[in-house]
């Protein structure tokens, strides 16, 4: 064996962390069910157009997961995220549709542009604040963020004025689709339809390309991951605990900023129900993902199919003719409750048997 | 010589709220030395690191370090590591769900990225270099206990460091593993490393280390050349003269089990951690199970207790056949349990003096029997007086108090179960000397009025002291029982080192 | 000794007393007669109280009840239960399904009804208690589950209907009892409290419950159960859910799924908070968490007082709420700690160096 190991690196099968166990497990359910959706009910789940639709509806959510995400291997909590989103979104029709004081007087088409640095602004605000103030102050995350999410969803309304719709030319270059003919299926009178994707998408893949490298070949992700695992060791270790946990919050407040850009691109009108317990939902995908909430454990990876998973199943459920209201987020709860106590059990087997 | 100083720390003072830890301690270190730091469970050997590392803050004195201006001052554990000071603790201070390279690496690096190829091939060389069984991808919380620390100690060697702070390396570790460590110890020094070595187990520190401070109560007692210290004297020096005040207290040892009634006995009882064995305790007998750390001593009398999943045996109480899968069993059988880790198993560290002296019996009352809280008190304030604890009020949380005091607490919380069988486990364990001696009396008191007694102690002087019969445990088996002129230390040593043979 | 005493009971109910206190005399100075209560008579003609202090008392019924059990999870879990607007949604849900059934709407039935849901949300609290205990899963993700569903599944249960009960039983529950002037949630508050008095009077659960929180392993060590002291506390606050769903219900005479006790988690996980209760569980203080429960909802009825509009509310009560965990932060108190000790060590000179 030394012979081998001075003469060339072998390849040993390494053991399989738990960060890549959990996504292994979520990444093959995903694909289990969506293969097993296209043979049963095939239809709408045999063209690519789906899973673009699912993208197009979830760009937000893939955003809002992500930095959640980053939050969550720290071992902390953000439920503002949800709400600040809304609150973006508010804004930024707001804007574009002329009625934010100050600005209106600024000519249609940079708007656009101003909308998207108030997303930042606010996104970098919230993430500065409540960064601050759990990172430095050292105030339980669950109560901030909270106030966080309340303070959103009191200012969408205290902010808002009629009518809450961006104009439609401004929507006309927001929306503006890319088409894929490759991917297009024919319709019914033969005709391909290429696949339509929004620009959202392409910006939730980019932020999830982003963090991934972050989160992996940057000194900062592993310190997240560090922290995450034992915070006093990460200490010990020479991590700056504090700068860590607060870039964290700074990193998932921005991109609930960009999320808002987003889901504003996507829908084009502000409303106080605006992305209700997205949240929750983000905080769902990332444990679907394999995004452990004592921390240390999960990547975004994960979490783009943890999204990909609960909106496949919703898509399943209306498909397969269960047509009542309540199914949806009663599948989604069961799913959920599947994918918690499948982790904790593989978890469980995998440290007693390496101990 | 003088020139050889790597460190020198000058009247070091710190206190705690309740105790003084440190008082006017001197320490020197010097170049490819291996100096050893001993002293008994709170004699501030432990302080005295934390200072060095920057965990505390010294109260008064100075630390000069060789290469730099004046006295330094460390604030942090950062700090030190940029003095050149480098620690690995007993408990080990990883992450376990990073890989073995990044713990090596990580809170290192001053590059924004991370070089994973070249920094998993430094740790593969560094792990190769020190024969460490790890590789360098592999999630740490893989690896064994005694691997994490060995990466510890890779990761605190790797770093440009001139003092290396072994803080109890060994006590996780088997036996080749310790001599792989000491060849470890040995290269660095070589290499010109000051290393301070703390540990409890006189053998290692006769091997390998070269100059030895004896600290006790806070104070030092002085710094030797391993050569001019012979294993007694250094003893002597760690105890003090209380070693005198203690062994006055062996006459009054009662005679012993045999004959008399049998309280408990256990047949091929076995736990999830320990292997089947077979024991027995007389009315009124103190008995002790010893052995080296990890022979399995805690986990014998766990499983006497049903601490762990108990997973076979027979049992009777009084003649009577039992069963004692669970502690509430055990306790309404009348044993009770002094666990070895107190933070851990003991104190309920935020609750008052009152709710931690009344636990054990009110859940053996039973959820629908609380004690009044008049009678709470009343019980608080009874053993509070008689065990003579240091407190301000029976309201204050426990977690306050002093580890001596917090130790009677739990005391006082199986005393007044009034067991008929009470197990204590190193209960002089980090405790000052005074209270030590309380115990070590209390427990021969218990023993006169009638209530069996196995006391575990890692000190084998306090065992032989106070117990008539010894149970010897090796590698979770047990080896030998030694009674009568049989209990001296060398027949201890001895029966230990031959793993029982002829001694039996 | 005493004024040790003393000094402990004011730190622990320091923040959510301060809280009332600001709040009153803010409202005392801009309406001195804000806390004024006066005798009307309701529809029926019988002799009601009102005023804002009742309002307030009335309003926070539903929370205070939550919040009692919140601290029980808390303490021994050491997490939240995020799923009780749900499970509240549920209870009332098979509240009114229960009513539906008979044909008339007799007290009866109305008992009946109530044993029904309280028994089904302790089935459910005992699901989130299991994934807790057995499984070991943090509360809050365990709650989760029920968070996303519970609603849906209280749709559900009543056929995708919001279906209406009308009865004098019905309105004397949500509203009063003819002769009674104090509003019946209030009464039944005060019931709840009493039989939470009883349980820790005449049983060790609240010894149990902070010791489990502060320290498992002594625990077990002490023959505590574990798992079924905090199975326990999840099947009390199911109880404590079903019967703010009977209250809720009750009010509106009508059960919606969407908006019963909406948000109500993250109030009660406030009221716990402001309380002076940790949120990494250990000791509680239900008094504690009594009081902040009523500080937040004489929050919010201050702002409405002050015409703010409901929706924006939320934006205020935030503030309100950050400026009060910032005060009470560990770091803030330690940084006027040192501020303190510096100015009395100018003042003292002499002795400052002793005092080091």
């Amino acid at each position: 064996m030394n012979k081998n190991e001075n003469s060339r690196p072998v390849r040993v099968r390494e053991p399989i962390t738990d960060t890549q166990l959990l996504i292994t497990i979520t990444v093959c359910i995903f694909f289990f069910m969506y293969i097993l959706a296209m043979l049963i009910w095939g239809g709408g789940f045999r063209k690519p157009q789906m899973i673009f639709d699912i993208l197009n509806d979830n760009a937000y959510l893939i955003i809002i997961s992500c930095g959640l995400t980053v939050v969550m291997i720290t071992g902390s909590i953000d439920i503002s995220v949800g709400g600040v989103t809304a609150l973006v979104a508010m804004a930024d029709v707001m804007i574009l549709s002329g009625h934010a004081g100050p600005f209106s007087g600024i000519p249609e088409k940079s708007r656009i542009v101003l909308a998207f640095c108030m997303a930042l602004f606010i996104g970098l605000l919230y993430g500065l604040i409540q960064g601050y103030l759990i990172a430095y102050l050292e105030i339980q995350p669950f109560i901030i963020t909270l106030a966080g999410m309340f303070f959103a969803r009191g200012m969408i309304t205290i902010i808002s004025v009629d009518p809450q719709k961006a104009p439609q030319n401004l929507m006309d270059i927001l929306q503006k689709r890319i088409e894929i003919p490759w991917l297009g299926s024919p319709n019914k009178k033969g005709v391909i339809i290429p696949a339509r994707m929004e620009i959202g998408v392409v910006i939730a893949l980019v932020i999830v390309a982003l963090i991934f490298i972050l989160l992996t070949r940057f000194r900062l992700g592993r310190h997240f991951y560090a922290v995450g695992g034992n915070r006093q060791s990460a200490l010990m270790l020479g991590v700056n605990v504090k700068k860590t946990r607060f870039m964290a919050h700074l990193i998932s407040g921005l991109l609930a900023g960009i999320a808002g850009f987003v889901f504003m691109m996507h829908t084009g009108a502000g409303n106080a129900t605006n992305a209700t317990a997205a949240e929750m939902n983000a905080i769902a995908s990332s444990i679907i993902g394999g995004t452990l909430l004592t921390g240390g454990v999960g990547n975004v990876i994960g979490t783009l199919f943890g999204v990909l998973t609960l909106s496949t199943i919703k898509s399943i459920v209306t498909t397969s003719g269960l047509r009542d209201p309540w199914w949806q987020s009663i599948t989604t709860g069961a799913m959920l409750c599947f994918f918690i106590l499948l982790q904790s059990v593989v978890l469980m087997q995998k440290h007693k048997r390496s101990k | 010589m003088e020139n050889d100083v790597l460190l020198t720390m000058r009247g070091i003072c710190k206190s705690f709220p309740n105790v003084r830890a440190l008082n006017n301690v001197d320490f020197t270190l010097r170049k490819g030395m291996i100096h050893a730091l001993m002293g008994e469970n709170g004699a501030g050997k432990s302080t005295l690191i934390k200072v060095l590392t920057g965990v505390y803050t010294m109260d008064e004195g100075e630390i000069r370090i060789d290469g730099e201006e004046g006295a330094i001052s460390i604030r942090s554990p950062q700090e030190a590591r940029s003095h050149g000071i480098s620690t690995v603790y007993q408990e080990v201070t990883l992450c376990p769900n990073l890989t073995v390279a990044e713990n090596m690496f990580i809170g290192r690096s001053e590059r924004k990225t991370v070089d994973w190829k070249g920094t998993e091939k430094r740790a593969g060389e560094l792990l190769e270099s020190l024969g460490i069984p790890a590789r360098p991808r592999q999630q740490l919380g893989s690896c064994s206990l005694a691997v994490q620390q060995m990466v510890a100690i890779a990761r605190a060697v790797d770093t440009d460091c001139k003092v290396l702070i072994l803080d109890e390396p060994t006590s996780s570790l088997d036996d080749n593993e310790v001599a792989m460590l000491f060849r470890l110890m040995r290269d660095l020094k070589s290499r010109g490393v000051g290393i301070i070595f703390v540990t409890h187990l006189l053998e290692q520190v006769y091997e390998v280390s070269d100059q030895i401070t004896v600290l006790r109560n806070g104070e030092l007692v002085g710094e030797y050349e391993v050569k001019d210290l012979p294993q007694v004297e250094l003893v002597e020096k760690m105890i003090g003269k209380d070693l005198d005040d203690l062994s006055k207290l062996k006459g009054s040892v009662p005679a012993g089990g045999t004959g008399k009634e049998i309280l408990y006995e256990a047949e091929g009882l076995s736990s999830s951690e320990s292997r089947p064995f077979d024991f027995h305790i007389a009315k009124g007998e103190v008995n002790g199970f010893t052995g080296l750390l990890g022979s399995g001593r805690s986990e014998s009398v766990r499983a006497i207790f049903g601490a762990d999943t108990v997973t076979g045996g027979k049992v009777k109480v009084e003649g009577k056949e039992v069963k004692i899968t669970k502690p509430l069993d055990a306790m309404k059988n009348g044993i009770g349990y002094l666990a070895e880790d107190r933070k851990r198993d003991g104190i309920i560290a935020d609750l008052s003096v009152r709710e931690n002296i009344i636990l054990a019996l009110q859940v053996i009352r039973g959820i629908m029997h609380p004690i009044s809280r008049s009678q709470a008190e009343a019980f608080a304030d009874e053993y509070i007086k008689a065990l003579d604890i240091k407190t301000s009020s029976p309201e204050t949380p426990v977690g306050l108090l002093s580890g001596g005091n917090q130790q009677k607490v739990i005391l006082a919380r199986w005393l007044l179960t009034h067991p008929k069988y009470l197990i204590l486990d190193e209960p002089t364990r980090g405790i000052d000397v005074g209270t030590k001696t309380e115990i070590q009396r209390l427990v021969l008191k218990l023993a006169e009025e009638g209530m069996s007694i196995t006391f575990i102690s890692s000190e084998i002087e306090e065992m032989l002291r106070t117990c008539s019969r010894l149970i010897v445990m090796r590698d979770r088996n047990i080896v030998g029982e030694l009674t009568g002129d049989d209990l001296t230390q060398e027949r201890v040593m001895r029966t230990i080192a031959k793993g029982g043979g002829k001694d039996e | 000794m005493n004024k040790k005493k003393l000094f402990a009971f004011n730190s622990q109910l320091l923040i959510p007393v301060i809280a009332i206190v600001i709040l009153v005399i803010f409202n005392l100075f801009r309406d001195p007669s804000f806390f004024s209560v006066s005798i009307a008579s309701n529809n029926n003609g019988d002799p009601v109280l009102q005023g804002n202090l009742i309002s307030i008392l009335n309003g926070a019924s539903e929370l205070v009840i939550l919040a009692m059990g919140m601290t029980l999870v808390t303490a021994a879990c050491g997490g939240q239960d995020i799923s009780v607007g749900a499970l509240s949604a549920i209870a009332g849900s098979v509240f009114v399904k229960v009513l539906k059934s008979g044909g008339s709407i007799s007290p009866g039935l109305v008992i009946g009804g109530f044993l029904c849901c309280c028994i089904v949300a302790m089935i459910f609290g005992a699901f989130n208690g299991t994934l807790v205990s057995v499984f070991g899963i943090q509360p809050m993700i365990a709650t989760l589950i029920l968070f996303t569903c519970g609603r849906s599944i209280a749709y559900w249960i009543n056929g995708g209907a919001t279906p209406t009960v009308t009865s004098p039983v019905i309105t004397a529950i949500g509203g009063f009892i003819p002769g009674i002037p104090v509003p019946t949630p209030i009464l039944i508050v005060i019931l709840a409290a009493c039989l939470f008095a009883l349980l820790f009077r005449f049983t060790t659960l609240g010894l149990y419950i902070q010791s489990v929180g502060i320290n498992q392993a002594a625990s077990r060590l002490n023959g505590i159960h574990n798992v079924g002291i905090k199975l326990l506390s999840f099947i009390i606050l199911g109880a404590c859910c079903a019967v703010s769903g009977v209250i809720g219900v009750s009010r509106l005479g009508l059960i919606n799924h969407e908006t019963l006790l909406l948000n109500i988690e993250m109030d009660a996980i406030l009221a716990v908070a402001i309380g002076g209760n940790s949120l990494g569980g250990g000791r509680f203080n239900m008094i504690g968490s009594v009081i902040g429960a009523y500080a937040i909802q004489m929050l919010t009825i201050t702002l409405y007082a002050m015409k703010v509009p409901s929706t924006d509310v939320k934006a205020y009560k935030a503030v309100v709420i950050i400026l009060l965990v910032v005060i009470g932060s560990p770091v803030v108190k330690e940084a006027a700690g040192r501020f303190w000790k510096k100015i009395s060590e100018k003042g003292t000179a002499g002795t400052g160096k002793e005092a080091a």
